[in-house]
């Protein structure tokens, strides 16, 4: 019991950027945008997240800057995208690209300053069970958002009207137009709220998971956030099983390192990445499966006049 | 009053030609902001930025050392991007053919003869095409997406490398140094003339001449284009789907191959554990700025490379953190994607928005 606590610990830790970062870019896909910029938003957010709280002292405040780091990230993408209609590709690129580069500037600074972590949540009562309380019930607040999240989106999406109409405008843009929906205002919002969960999944990781700032940080997490939509055939429930799992591979692997297999290190660090390709390639070969759950309009630029 | 989008009816010629050149203006007008706002006189930090590192021999020399593998990958990308796959992998596919062609310096290194050179370039080609097969492979048999694919396995063939240089292949004599042995001369790229500048450069030019020639002169290229403008007219025409996405990741997998190999063998002259500034990545914006054409990339790869330089020459002459390079490099490609827009809309000012407009004012 007591050496499970702490890799249970672990793994929500682990889990939580990736859970927030995909789960705003579930929202951005299912709106018909495929924002390849994650790993961009997410570098801008913990910088801008460690930042602020170093300056102010206040790692809440710190984790309010990050989400409108990220936010701030998504606009230039939606601009770009949505009303100069570039593509989405590249566009996302070169907003990851920008991204690294704002964030290795800003960050100069404060290589190297001790962090400040974000606080741990004592719900009092709660939180002295032992086994439950200890490890679900003593969290910080970025892991109950994370969670919250995900039934928000699910209750979202499925059972309520705007929801509806998200979805419509990723699968159709076209009938959505045509039914007065304002497809690039619904994609403006999937894009933004993208933007910001991606921000916040950064932030949890210069304030929570390693709370310093290390330059290129996010180690590609923001590209694994984008595989796991893919896993999760852009359902929310599927979601967080996905990253759970991804989380956990991530983190037996340092355990392993730890207990001493006779495998070289670099190996271990390399296998989270070589999982998602293992599980992309396990979903793709559901090809019926993918094209049914693919937002139809993903990717596809929307002008009005056609 | 409103901005609004027209579509233009043909591609505008002019705008082609033109929108990279201003998206180069809008960059340096931002970067003067940007420098103004870290408190520097904007004039004086483009000028060590932009202009100080061509007014020497020596920083010229380092701008086509750098510019070499720049133009090397962005031009096999380009093959790939125009025929609409996506592979932002050349990182590691350069990385895996730096360590292919430094398996005869390494671990064959009393192998001297004169055929060494060309089996070392052919090792990078080699092991360049080996990583990009995969994301190829996974794409062709089971429709995985090759976005996704080729930029985790960058990861992987970084911590190949890594492993490699720390572990079996780190030089005996190194003081436990990360690093492999020295390369021998004859594993050494030929310099031209008695500077940094060596034969990648003119690896470089051969692939840009050899694309160039092809998507122009070359029922090849046209296929090309055909399957990523429209797939559905290539597959009436008898193209096939799966051979462009192989032929596609081949020929950018070999050129980032070749690349690593020469940055390795004629730069740095051994393997370390980091070889390689981010150039795989670069290169994208580096296609993409020379519109996807063979002679615009080589422009477009002289004008990163001196973004490198420029960061280092403001680094020494005014302190200005290298970091600013990056930045450069993200604004300029922002600019250039905004821009092309010009090539398919005009921009018309519209007085007052009439509020009559239905469904279509409400978008």
């Amino acid at each position: 019991m007591s050496a499970l606590e702490p890799i249970l610990l672990t793994i929500i830790t682990a889990s939580t950027p990736l859970l927030l970062a995909a789960i705003g870019e579930l929202i951005t896909e299912r709106s018909g945008v495929l924002n390849l910029g994650v790993e961009g938003m997410m570098i801008v957010g913990a910088v801008m997240g460690f930042a602020i709280t170093a300056m102010s002292g206040s790692p809440y405040l710190g984790v309010v800057a990050s989400m409108f780091a990220g936010m701030a990230m998504a606009l230039l993408f939606g601009f770009l995208t949505l009303n100069l209609m570039t593509n989405q590709v590249a566009t996302g690129l070169a907003l990851t690209i920008l991204g690294l580069g704002l964030s290795g500037m800003l960050g100069e600074a404060f290589i190297g300053q001790p962090g400040i972590k974000l606080p741990v949540l004592h719900i009092p009562g709660l939180s002295d069970i032992p086994f439950i309380g200890t490890v679900l019930l003593s969290q910080d607040i970025l892991v109950y958002i994370s969670l919250a999240l995900v039934a928000a989106v699910y209750y979202f999406l499925f059972k309520t009207r705007a929801g509806l109409v998200i979805r419509a405008v990723g699968d159709n843009h076209t009938s959505a137009h045509a039914l007065g929906y304002s497809v690039l205002k619904v994609r403006y919002l999937a894009v933004l709220f993208g933007g910001a969960c991606s921000g916040l999944a950064g932030g949890y990781l210069s304030l929570v998971y390693t709370p310093q700032w290390v330059e290129g940080m996010t180690a590609g997490r923001g590209w694994i956030a984008l595989a796991l939509v893919v896993f999760a055939s852009w359902r929310p429930l599927r979601l967080l099983v996905g990253a759970y799992l991804f989380g956990a591979v991530s983190v037996l692997q340092f355990h392993a390192q730890a207990a001493g297999i006779g495998l070289p290190s670099q190996l271990m660090s390399a296998l989270p990445y070589l999982a998602t390709i293992v599980v992309l390639v396990i979903i793709s070969r559901n090809q019926a499966v993918t094209r049914a759950n693919t937002p139809a309009c993903l990717g596809r630029p929307f002008s009005p006049d056609r | 009053m409103r901005l609004e989008l027209e579509k233009r009816s043909e591609h505008s010629a002019l705008m082609t030609v033109l929108s990279p050149v201003v998206a180069l203006g809008l960059t340096v007008v931002a970067g003067g902001i940007l420098f103004a706002a870290m408190g520097y006189n904007p004039g004086e930090a483009l000028y060590a930025f932009f202009i100080e590192p061509l007014t020497n021999q020596w920083s010229i020399e380092e701008l086509l050392v750098k510019a070499g593998p720049l133009i090397l990958i962005a031009v096999g990308l380009s093959v790939c991007f125009l025929s609409n796959n996506w592979n932002i992998g050349a990182e590691g596919q350069f990385t895996i053919g730096a360590l292919a062609g430094s398996m005869i310096p390494i671990l064959f290194h009393e192998y001297t003869g004169p055929m060494a050179m060309p089996l070392m370039v052919l090792m990078g080609a080699l092991g360049g095409m080996v990583w990009a097969s995969v994301p190829a492979f996974l794409k062709t048999r089971f429709g995985t997406n090759e976005i996704l694919t080729s930029l985790m396995l960058v990861y992987v063939a970084q911590f190949l490398l890594d492993y490699l240089v720390r572990g079996p292949w780190r030089d005996p004599d190194g003081f436990n140094f990360p690093e492999s042995r020295i390369f021998d001369d004859a594993h050494t790229l030929m310099t031209l003339g008695d500077g940094r500048l060596h034969l990648g450069f003119v690896f470089a030019l051969v692939a840009v001449f050899v694309i160039w020639f092809m998507l122009s002169q070359t029922l090849k290229g046209f296929e090309i284009k055909v399957m990523g403008e429209t797939p559905r007219a290539g597959r009436f025409a008898g193209f096939s789907h799966r051979g462009i996405v192989w032929f596609g990741f081949m020929v950018s997998g070999a050129f980032a191959g070749i690349a690593g190999m020469a940055e390795v063998s004629g730069s740095i002259g051994q393997l370390t554990p980091v070889i390689s500034p981010g150039y795989g990545f670069t290169a994208i914006i580096v296609a993409f700025l020379g519109r996807l054409n063979p002679i615009g990339i080589v422009f477009a790869g002289l004008l990163l490379a001196l973004s490198y330089i420029g960061g280092e020459s403001a680094q020494v002459a005014l302190g200005l953190s290298d970091k600013i390079t990056r930045v450069f490099q993200g604004m300029l490609l922002f600019f250039v994607l905004a821009c092309d827009t010009l090539i398919l809309y005009r921009i018309r000012l519209i007085k007052s928005a009439p509020k009559a407009g239905g469904a279509h004012e409400r978008a």
